[in-house]
Order: structure tokens, then C-alpha cells, then sequence
């Protein structure tokens, strides 16, 4: 096993203000930038504040900021870099600071109430739900989602533009309203409840300019954009902007959704 | 040491006064400005190249190919192109050049395609420059307003792109002639045709309108499985959208200058059989 001391900078302080402290520690084989933080904790500042539960890439909680890029500490690699880089770790730039490498990511948590949760259909109870696999797979890849907010974090409409977060909901939410439109058992449409619409007119969906930021940075490799995002702006558009579809819809020759 | 230990004056952005107090727009180590860069000098020189080509109105035909940017020929003052895609519609009162009666469509569905968009407005508009780089503007409303929210109609342009395509096949089948017009022949000409059109009917059918219509807007793939097999096939042609799309607007730049080359005398179109 190899050894070497990296050049690390991380940023510490708090919403009073802060700013990147210097550190030299010892990297060993195999190791990734969380055991580092660990290793900071447990040699040299044992007051530095970082959120990690699993270190196994499924919790979600260790996101942060490595050389500018929003990632997992637990799933990056220490030998994706040279020996001679330094490595710089800030807390996610999108959310207000609490602590060192800690932010306060309440902002998720309120647009995910705002979408409205899983209507069950009529006459089905609990247990009696069936389907079949082809209708549940896209479904299925946005359920793989971890909730780690690197998306949020990434995302330029809510990180370069403080005053949008009231109207935009963000990709990981905007992937839940998708999720649910495309849930074979999800009857939203019966109660009055149109996703679609609402995913631009209460969501924010037109903020969203599809430049892809969230597919490139999420963890778990959800095709966030092209999946999600896309197809949910292309439901919109056969409420919104179609006449032949909302044409269709009204004289009861064309189902909007099938 | 530490250093810019003050908190944020509240400037907005990733300096909003509740962030993390870092001054830099943001801390990348690695070369983000090249894929924004290269898109951009890719777009421009595209945008060059057909400007001067649509406005040219000459060199467009060398018997058996007609320039793809400029089939169909709407106007009166086209060249005559013998069982070619000559279609007066548009009469004798269209002086300009006919090329830009038509490139409007394909110009429109390339203009709001979604792969096109994440180009420009990472290359050209840097909104945003890179993942995680802050961009220059004060405000932001995306696609909600005018003219911006008329990227929603790109499934007409899509519409429109398939008859265009569509021709442009024609034009590759009437390019198995020779000059003087007798089938079953084959020239280099013929077979950049025949690449171009491959990477158009693809660009066209990856397209992620496409890729709705034909079964993403369903619910129920289990009660559709003609669609959801097709929806399968434009998906994995879709997940080649970007790639198809370079490639395509390089083969039809490439079509076109052929016919230039042709056209005007520089060499000889090489003819297999």
C-alpha cells in the first residue's frame, strides 16, 4: 500500500463568513475524499462539520462541491487526481451555509410538498394494485434517486438566481411530477388534478432551458434531462401549445395520455 | 490559511449573503470552457457557411445532384432540374434566392431541437457556460416568455422536417442516374448522398418529439405494444441525439459543398458504374 500527503483546501466557517483553510494529510490506496474529510476530523480540525451516513453512495448526504463540481465525498475517488493537484471541497453553493461542509437544504424538502403525492384509483384497494413491468420502468428509474440535491445544487436556474427558487420546483421535483404522469395507476387526471399543466404553471418547468447540468452530475446516473424533463415538456406541450391534440382531446377522438 | 473571511454583500447567485462566503464564481480546475468553446466555433462556422450558400443562388445543381439546401426548388427562377425537385409554387414574383423558402423548416427544427438548445445556450448565451459555473446574467426566466417560450412548437418544425427529409431521399434516389440523366449509375456524389440522408432520416427520427409522438406520451406501454416497441427503437436512437446531430449538420454541409465543388467546374464528379 501506498502513501502520499495531499494538498487539501476546504472551507470552513459559517453564514458570518468563512473561507478555504489549508491542509496537508495523508491519502492511502483506494481511499476516497470522505475518508480525507474523516481523516482532517480526526487528525487535525476536529470541529469541521460534514454530513455522511452511509459512505456507500445511497444516503445521499455527503454532497458537496470537489473542484467546483457538485459530488458524493463517498463515491469520489481520491485517484481520479494527480498527486501534485490540489484538491479544493466546499459545501453545495446552491443552499445557505450552516456549517463547514453542512448546508441547509430545507428548500428540497418544501418543493417536495408541493407536488401533489400519488392519487390511488377508484376501486382498487390496497394489495390489488397490478402492473406490468413495461408500464412501470420509467417510472422505476426515477425512483432510483437518492435525494443527494447535487441536481438542485447544479442546476443554474435556482443556483445563479436566488429569486426563482419561489417559482421553480428543480429537476429532482420536476422528475417527481414526470415520475408520477407516468404512473400507470397514478389517477390524478380523474380527480382533476392535470400534471401536466401544472408541472409549468405551478412547477416552473419553463424555466428549465434543458442544458443538462442535473443528468451530468447525478450520482446515480438517471437520465434526469432526457427521461424526465424533456418528456414532461412535451406533455405540456399537448396541453398547452397543440390545438390538434387539445382539438382532439375535446371531441373525444384522441385520449391525452393512454 | 483561511482567507475571504467576510460574509457575501447579498450580490445574488452563488454570492447570495446565506452561501458559503467564496468570492470566485466557481472553483473548476478542469478545461469547462472547451466543450462550450468548440460548440460555438462548430455552430458559427455552420451558420457561416450556409448564410453564404443560401444567399449564393448559384452552383446548387450538377446534374443528377441538387444541393440539399436547396430542394424542393419553390420559385420560378430555379434551374430546371429534369424529373428533379422543381416545384413553382411560389411563381415568378420570389426574387431572392430559393433556398430560403425552404431552409426555414429544417433551420426551425434544428433551432428548437433540445440538443441545439443546450448548445447555444451553453455556447453562445452562457446560460449557463458550464455545470456549476456561474453565468453572467442578472436574470433568468428560461423558457416562460416570449420569444423563448416559442421554443415549444419545435414538434411542428418536426412535422415539417419529415417531408424535407423526405425529398431529400427523392434527391438521392434520382442521384443512381448519371449526367446525362440515365438510371443505374453510381458516382462519390451519390454515395455522400446516400451517407447524408442515412444521418438525416436518424437526426430526424432520434428527435425527442419524435420519440413522444410515437409512444412517450402514453401511460399504459402494456395496452400500445406496436408504439412501445417503436418508442423503444426512437429511445435508443434518441440516447445518439447529439452525435446524430453534429453528424448531420456536417453531411449536409458537406452534400452541398460536393454539389458546389461539382457545380462549378473544380472536378469532375468520379463515377463508379
Amino acid at each position: 500500500m501506498s502513501s502520499y500527503e495531499a494538498r487539501f483546501k476546504v472551507w470552513r466557517g459559517d453564514v458570518g463568513g468563512g473561507g478555504l483553510k489549508d491542509f496537508g494529510v495523508e491519502v492511502n490506496d483506494g481511499e476516497v475524499v470522505l475518508d480525507i474529510i474523516h481523516r482532517l476530523q480526526a487528525t487535525q480540525a476536529p470541529d469541521l462539520a460534514v454530513r455522511w451516513n452511509c459512505k456507500a453512495g445511497k444516503c445521499g448526504s455527503c454532497s458537496a462541491e470537489i473542484n467546483g463540481r457538485p459530488r458524493l465525498l463517498c463515491m469520489t475517488r481520491m485517484s481520479v487526481f494527480t498527486r501534485e493537484e490540489t484538491i479544493t471541497v466546499t459545501p453545495l453553493r446552491a443552499f445557505p451555509v450552516i456549517r463547514d461542509l453542512v448546508t441547509d437544504v430545507g428548500f428540497n424538502y418544501t418543493k417536495a410538498r408541493e407536488v401533489p403525492a400519488f392519487v390511488p384509483p377508484d376501486k382498487l384497494a390496497a394489495g390489488e394494485y397490478r402492473m406490468t413491468q413495461e408500464d412501470v420502468d420509467r417510472s422505476q428509474e426515477f425512483r432510483k434517486c437518492i435525494e443527494c440535491f447535487l441536481c438542485q445544487d447544479t442546476c443554474h436556474v435556482v443556483r445563479d438566481h436566488e429569486e426563482n427558487k419561489t417559482a421553480f420546483a428543480g429537476p429532482r421535483f420536476l422528475m417527481r411530477v414526470a415520475e408520477l404522469d407516468m404512473h400507470p395507476l397514478d389517477a390524478a387526471d380523474e380527480s382533476g388534478l392535470d400534471r401536466k399543466k401544472t408541472a409549468q404553471d405551478e412547477h416552473g418547468l419553463g424555466y428549465c432551458n434543458i442544458t443538462k447540468c442535473c443528468t451530468e452530475v447525478c450520482p446515480e446516473g438517471i437520465k434526469i434531462t432526457d427521461n424526465a424533463l424533456i418528456p414532461l415538456k412535451e406533455r405540456a406541450v399537448d396541453r398547452k401549445y397543440d390545438p390538434l391534440v387539445w382539438l382532439g382531446s375535446k371531441i373525444g377522438r384522441r385520449s391525452s395520455g393512454g | 490559511m483561511a482567507t475571504g473571511t467576510e460574509p457575501h454583500l447579498n450580490s445574488g447567485g452563488v454570492r447570495n449573503g446565506t452561501r458559503a462566503a467564496i468570492t470566485a464564481p466557481h472553483l473548476r480546475t478542469d478545461r469547462w470552457w472547451l466543450a462550450p468553446a468548440a460548440t460555438a466555433a462548430g455552430l458559427l462556422a455552420f451558420v457561416v457557411y450556409s448564410t453564404w450558400r443560401a444567399f449564393s443562388n448559384s452552383h446548387y445543381y450538377a446534374a443528377p445532384y441538387v444541393s440539399p439546401f436547396y430542394s424542393p426548388c419553390l420559385a420560378e427562377n430555379c434551374v430546371p432540374m429534369r424529373n428533379g425537385p422543381n416545384w413553382e409554387i411560389f411563381g415568378s414574383w420570389w426574387g431572392l434566392s430559393p433556398a430560403l423558402l425552404v431552409l426555414i423548416f429544417p433551420l426551425g427544427f434544428r433551432l428548437t431541437c433540445y440538443y441545439y438548445r443546450k448548445a447555444y445556450y451553453r455556447g453562445f448565451w452562457a446560460s449557463p457556460p458550464a455545470c456549476a459555473v456561474a453565468e453572467p446574467h442578472k436574470k433568468y426566466s428560461g423558457e416562460t416568455r416570449f420569444p423563448l417560450i416559442f421554443q415549444n412548437i419545435h414538434r411542428y418544425f418536426f412535422y415539417a422536417a419529415v417531408p424535407v427529409a423526405g425529398i431529400l431521399t427523392y434527391d438521392t434516389v434520382l442521384a443512381f442516374r448519371n449526367e446525362d440523366y440515365e438510371w443505374g449509375h453510381m458516382g462519390l456524389g451519390t454515395l455522400v448522398f446516400l451517407v447524408n440522408i442515412v444521418l438525416i432520416w436518424a437526426y430526424t427520427a432520434s428527435c425527442h418529439s419524435c420519440r413522444h409522438i410515437v409512444g412517450g406520451k402514453l401511460k399504459h406501454f402494456s395496452k400500445h405494444p406496436v408504439r412501445y416497441r417503436a418508442w423503444q427503437l426512437v429511445g435508443r436512437l434518441n440516447a445518439r441525439h447529439m452525435q446524430l446531430a453534429w453528424a448531420s449538420l456536417v453531411s449536409v454541409a458537406l452534400a452541398d459543398f460536393y454539389v458546389y465543388l461539382v457545380a462549378s467546374g473544380v472536378f469532375d464528379d468520379p463515377t463508379f458504374f
